[in-house]
This record gives structure tokens, C-alpha cells and sequence, in this order.
């Protein structure tokens, strides 16, 4: 039985379609990735399975329950981290949990219970009573996934949960995730990190211009798009060099400002050809998600 | 795209307005002193001060007579502040109403919350002047004890007019276009320093439309001790702003925010 299932979701803003015929089903305790370009239509889609704007058209069932027609209720089971902090400013860190507990219709005395827990989870332990302004980004994230917790959800909206952390703050992002998929929570993600799916998500689909382009697991979305081997090659002479003898040792060629980027199967062909052009230098490594990210989505800016 | 159903109003709404009342609660002190301080220098101002020049005004001393339309102005001003500029922050500049409606609980809720809260709020400063105005003996009749039914129904319907503006704001500076365009011509307008009665005609059939008189007509016969005339008719235009200024936020936050 899905937790949440899509069928023929559009949606237009004026006369752009930002959603544009999507369909899927998330199964209980799975991580799904939604990867896409700025502008795919990553939080619209989000949006509309909240049941916070109304599909043009299309079905949505949100914890067995159609939305919008029924989304407040369906809500009840769900815990959102967005993309923008809005967390209450006003208000300490344990405040910020009470207050938002109360919109559940969890007693307060409910949610003084489950607070320490929460925020032992989020790191917070020691900052209770700690105001909003004086906690890190990191931090501030942190409360917001505490914070999406407090009705203990079954399903959780992550809207670009890692976006302008620190490494060290983005890795402990991901254990705690990996915590909560590993309690059985559903995890619904957009990124447009390929490391962070790479590592969260059993499951992706890549989003662009409104439609889900390519759908499967991390592994699956490699081995059926791109060639194994990934040679990047940069240095003088490296436009002639790839528009020549490039195209004979590799499968494909992208060119991208002074750089070429060499796909192949077998890479040892393509190694010999730059053994013989000591003026090129290169980067041999396997192919992973972003290669496949930037061959389906192309690699022009998308502002 | 409109969506003209009317409000969906429930009692979600209380959780949203005890998160107000408590972020209150951490500023209530300066808030009380501010909500007080300005429009009793003004009452008691112009009432002593200018009041020393004037004979009677409709039988009472003048600052008795500006009493009421200090109390009316008061609640005004504090409903129509908490609705434009608070309201604004918590839904435009903290998106306090995002995570709000990513909880159980949907827009028109907190678009009632946030009108009840300001209602709740400019209770606050019109009741300060009444306690003022019976402390100084300006009105002493039981008959004034009515004018605490009266504030809360100012209040809603001011604040119901100034969240449908904050429904169409892009910034803080758009308020100060309703202030001098629609509340400060209104004041001048409804009573509030003199008698509706001085002004030409054509101002005065301006007047009979405007909310604020009909708050005024009320309370000030209530403060002077009087039964006023015309009870429903002044009711019902007060309440009849409340609702469309109420249906029209809902209306125009969903178009906004729902998108």
C-alpha cells in the first residue's frame, strides 16, 4: 500500500505547464529522491502532494487519503522539512517545538514529553532554551527536522534538506536521516545534490522542464545512461585534440568551456591517446549520478 | 484564479493565536506602554488643552466628548497595525504561515487566527482608554459599561479591512498608502475631534459610509451616558465591513499563497 501515489499530476502557471504529466507511488519505509535543475518543477510537485495548491489535473492519495481534498487530515501523518527556514524567530528552541506540537493537537504536556528526545536527535540537547538567531545554519536545519518530528510522521517532505550546510553539518544531516529510514519513516527528498541521493535514496527519478525524464536507483540511472568510464581532460590544444582524436578512443565526447569530457567503456584506449599528449592533463574516474544528471539535463544554466 | 468559497472557518484556529498571544507575552510590557501612551497624550491634550477654548460640545465638556472617539481610535489603530505590518511579517517576511500550513491545519484557519488575534489585541488598547476614561471621571454612567461589548466588534472589523490589505502587499511601505489614503482622511471624517454635523453636505454623506462613524455614533452616546439612536443600523454596517473585509483577506491570501 503506497504512502503516496501520483497519477497524471499537472500543473500551469499561466500558460507554462510546470508540472507536466507526472505520475509515481512511494512504498512505506522508502527513501525517494526527486532530482532535478532549478525550475524542474521539484517543489511544485511537493506542494501539490501536501495538497497546499490544487492539480490542474491528476489524482493524488496521500496517506490513503485524496488530496486535496482531503490533504489536512492526511497531514496529521506527515512532517515537511522546506527549503526556506521559517522557523519562529520569537521564539527559543523548545518553544519553537511546543508551539508547533499544538498545531497537531498534541497537548502540551505530550509534547513536553517528546521534546528531549527530539532534540537529543537534532544535537540540540544543550540549547533548549536557546534563542532562534543565535543557532548556526547547521543547527537551524537541525530544529527544523525536530520540528517536523514532534507528531511522529509516518511520511517526511524533505525540500532540499542539505542547501547551503557545511559538510560537516550535511553529513550529519544524512546519518540522521539514515536513522529515521532505518525506524521505518518514509522519506520523500529533492536535491539537487547527486551525492546525497547517491547515498539516501533507494530510489530517484530526475525531473526536468516538468516531467520525470528518468526513474530507478542510483545504480540502475548509471549503468542504463552513461558508459562506465569517465575521462576529463583539460589543457592546451584540448578542443583540437577532442574534436580529432577523441572521437576514435571514446564512446562520446561533452565539451564544456576547456574541458572535455570523455566517456568510454573500455578507458584504455582513450589513456593511450593521452599518453602520447603530455601537454593534456586529465582525470580518470568512474561515472556516477551527476554524469548522468548533466547528460539528461544538459549543461547549460538554468537561473 | 479565485477561488470564492466562503471562509472554512474552524476552531484550528486557536493554536495559531496562542502562538501569538505567547510571542505577546515576551514583548507585553513595552506593547501595553506604546498602545496606551499615544492616544492618551492626544486625549488628554487636545482635550485639557483645546477643550479650555471651547463652550460645552453636544452638551459635554470637550475632552468627555473626545473621549469616545478616542477609544474608537485607539482600537482602530491597534487592529489595523496588528493586521497590516505583524500579519505581513508572519506571513510574507518569516513565512510563519508556510510552516503553518505544512502542519494539519489550512490557510482560511490562520487567516481567522491572525483576525481574531488582532481583534484580541486592539481589546487591549481600547479598553486602556476606557479604564483611563472612567479612572479620570470622564464618564461615569453604567450605561458606558456597553462600550466594552463595542470594542471587540471595532476591533474585528478593522482588522478584517487591514488583513485584506496585507492580502494584496508587497512591502511594508504599500501600508502607508491605506494610512494616509483611507484611515487618516477617515478620522477627519467620522467624529473623532468634532461633531460629524460641523462638516459641509457632500462630506457628510461621505461620512455615512464609512465604518469608523458608525463605531463613533455608538460610543459616544454610550460614554456620555445615553442610549444611542440607530443601534442596528450601525451594528449592522460594522459587522457588514467585518464580514467582507474578512471574506475578502480569506480570498485574496488563497490566491496568494495557494498558488
Amino acid at each position: 500500500m503506497a504512502v503516496l501515489a501520483a497519477h497524471g499530476l499537472r500543473k500551469f502557471y499561466g500558460a507554462q505547464e510546470v508540472v507536466a504529466g507526472v505520475s509515481f507511488g512511494i512504498a512505506p519505509g522508502e527513501c525517494f529522491g526527486l532530482l532535478g535543475p532549478n525550475g524542474a518543477g521539484k517543489t511544485t510537485t511537493l506542494r501539490l502532494c501536501l495538497g497546499l495548491t490544487d492539480p490542474d489535473a491528476g489524482s493524488i492519495e496521500l496517506m490513503q487519503r485524496p488530496v486535496p481534498g482531503e490533504a489536512r487530515p492526511a497531514r496529521l501523518r506527515v512532517g515537511v522539512v522546506p527549503q526556506m527556514d521559517n522557523l519562529d524567530p520569537d521564539f527559543t528552541v523548545a518553544e519553537n517545538l511546543l508551539v508547533y506540537g499544538r498545531y497537531f493537537g498534541l497537548s502540551d504536556r505530550a509534547i513536553r514529553e517528546r521534546t528531549p528526545r527530539l532534540l537529543e536527535f537534532a544535537g540540540l540537547a544543550a540549547r533548549a532554551e536557546s534563542r532562534i538567531q543565535t543557532l548556526s545554519g547547521g543547527m537551524k536545519r537541525r530544529l527544523t527536522l525536530a520540528r517536523a518530528l514532534i507528531n511522529d510522521p509516518d511520511l517526511i517532505f524533505m525540500d532540499e534538506p542539505t542547501t547551503g550546510l557545511d559538510p560537516q553539518a550535511r553529513h550529519l544531516i544524512w546519518e540522521r536521516l539514515k536513522r529515521l529510514l532505518g525506524q521505518g519513516k518514509t522519506i520523500v527528498l529533492t536535491t539537487h545534490f547527486m551525492e546525497e541521493a547517491e547515498r539516501l535514496c533507494a530510489r530517484l527519478a530526475i525531473m526536468d522542464r516538468g516531467r520525470f525524464i528518468a526513474e530507478g536507483s542510483p545504480r540502475e540511472l548509471i549503468s542504463r545512461h552513461i558508459e562506465p568510464h569517465v575521462v576529463e581532460v583539460h589543457g592546451d590544444g584540448v578542443m583540437e585534440w577532442a574534436d580529432g582524436e577523441a572521437g576514435t578512443v571514446a564512446s562520446r565526447v561533452e565539451k564544456s568551456g576547456e574541458t572535455a569530457f570523455c566517456y568510454a567503456a573500455d578507458p584504455a584506449p582513450l589513456i593511450a591517446s593521452l599518453a602520447r599528449r603530455p601537454e593534456l592533463r586529465y582525470l580518470h574516474r568512474p561515472a556516477d549520478l551527476e554524469d548522468v544528471f548533466l547528460k539528461l539535463t544538459g549543461r547549460e544554466l538554468r537561473d | 484564479m479565485l477561488n470564492f468559497a466562503p471562509p472554512a472557518v474552524s476552531l484550528r484556529f486557536a493554536p495559531v493565536w496562542r502562538r501569538n498571544l505567547l510571542v505577546w507575552r515576551k514583548l507585553a510590557i513595552p506593547s501595553i506602554l506604546g498602545n496606551l501612551a499615544d492616544p492618551m497624550i492626544y486625549m488628554l491634550g487636545l482635550g485639557y488643552g483645546l477643550g479650555s477654548f471651547l463652550p460645552q460640545v453636544e452638551g459635554a465638556p470637550y475632552i468627555s466628548f473626545l473621549a469616545a472617539g478616542t477609544v474608537c481610535l485607539s482600537t482602530m489603530n491597534s487592529a489595523t497595525f496588528e493586521a497590516m505590518y505583524s500579519a505581513f511579517s508572519r506571513m510574507h517576511v518569516q513565512r510563519t504561515w508556510d510552516a503553518i500550513m505544512n502542519a494539519p491545519i489550512d490557510l482560511d484557519d490562520v487567516v481567522l487566527a491572525e483576525l481574531i488575534w488582532a481583534a484580541s489585541k486592539s481589546v487591549l488598547s481600547g479598553l486602556a482608554i476606557l479604564f483611563v476614561v472612567w479612572a479620570l471621571g470622564l464618564s461615569t454612567s453604567p450605561v458606558s459599561l456597553w462600550a466594552l461589548a463595542l470594542v471587540p466588534l471595532v476591533g474585528l472589523t478593522f482588522g478584517a479591512l487591514g488583513l485584506a490589505m496585507t492580502a494584496v502587499a508587497w512591502n511594508y511601505d504599500f501600508f502607508m498608502y491605506y494610512f494616509t489614503l483611507v484611515i487618516t482622511p477617515m478620522i477627519m471624517l467620522s467624529g473623532v475631534f468634532f461633531p460629524v454635523e460641523q462638516l459641509p453636505p457632500e462630506f457628510r454623506a461621505a461620512a455615512a459610509v464609512l465604518p469608523l462613524s458608525h463605531a463613533v455614533a455608538l460610543a459616544r452616546p454610550l460614554l456620555l451616558g445615553q442610549i444611542p439612536a440607530g443601534i442596528l443600523l450601525h451594528l449592522g454596517v460594522l459587522l457588514a465591513y467585518a464580514a467582507a473585509g474578512f471574506y475578502a483577506a480569506t480570498i485574496l491570501c488563497r490566491r496568494r499563497l495557494l498558488k
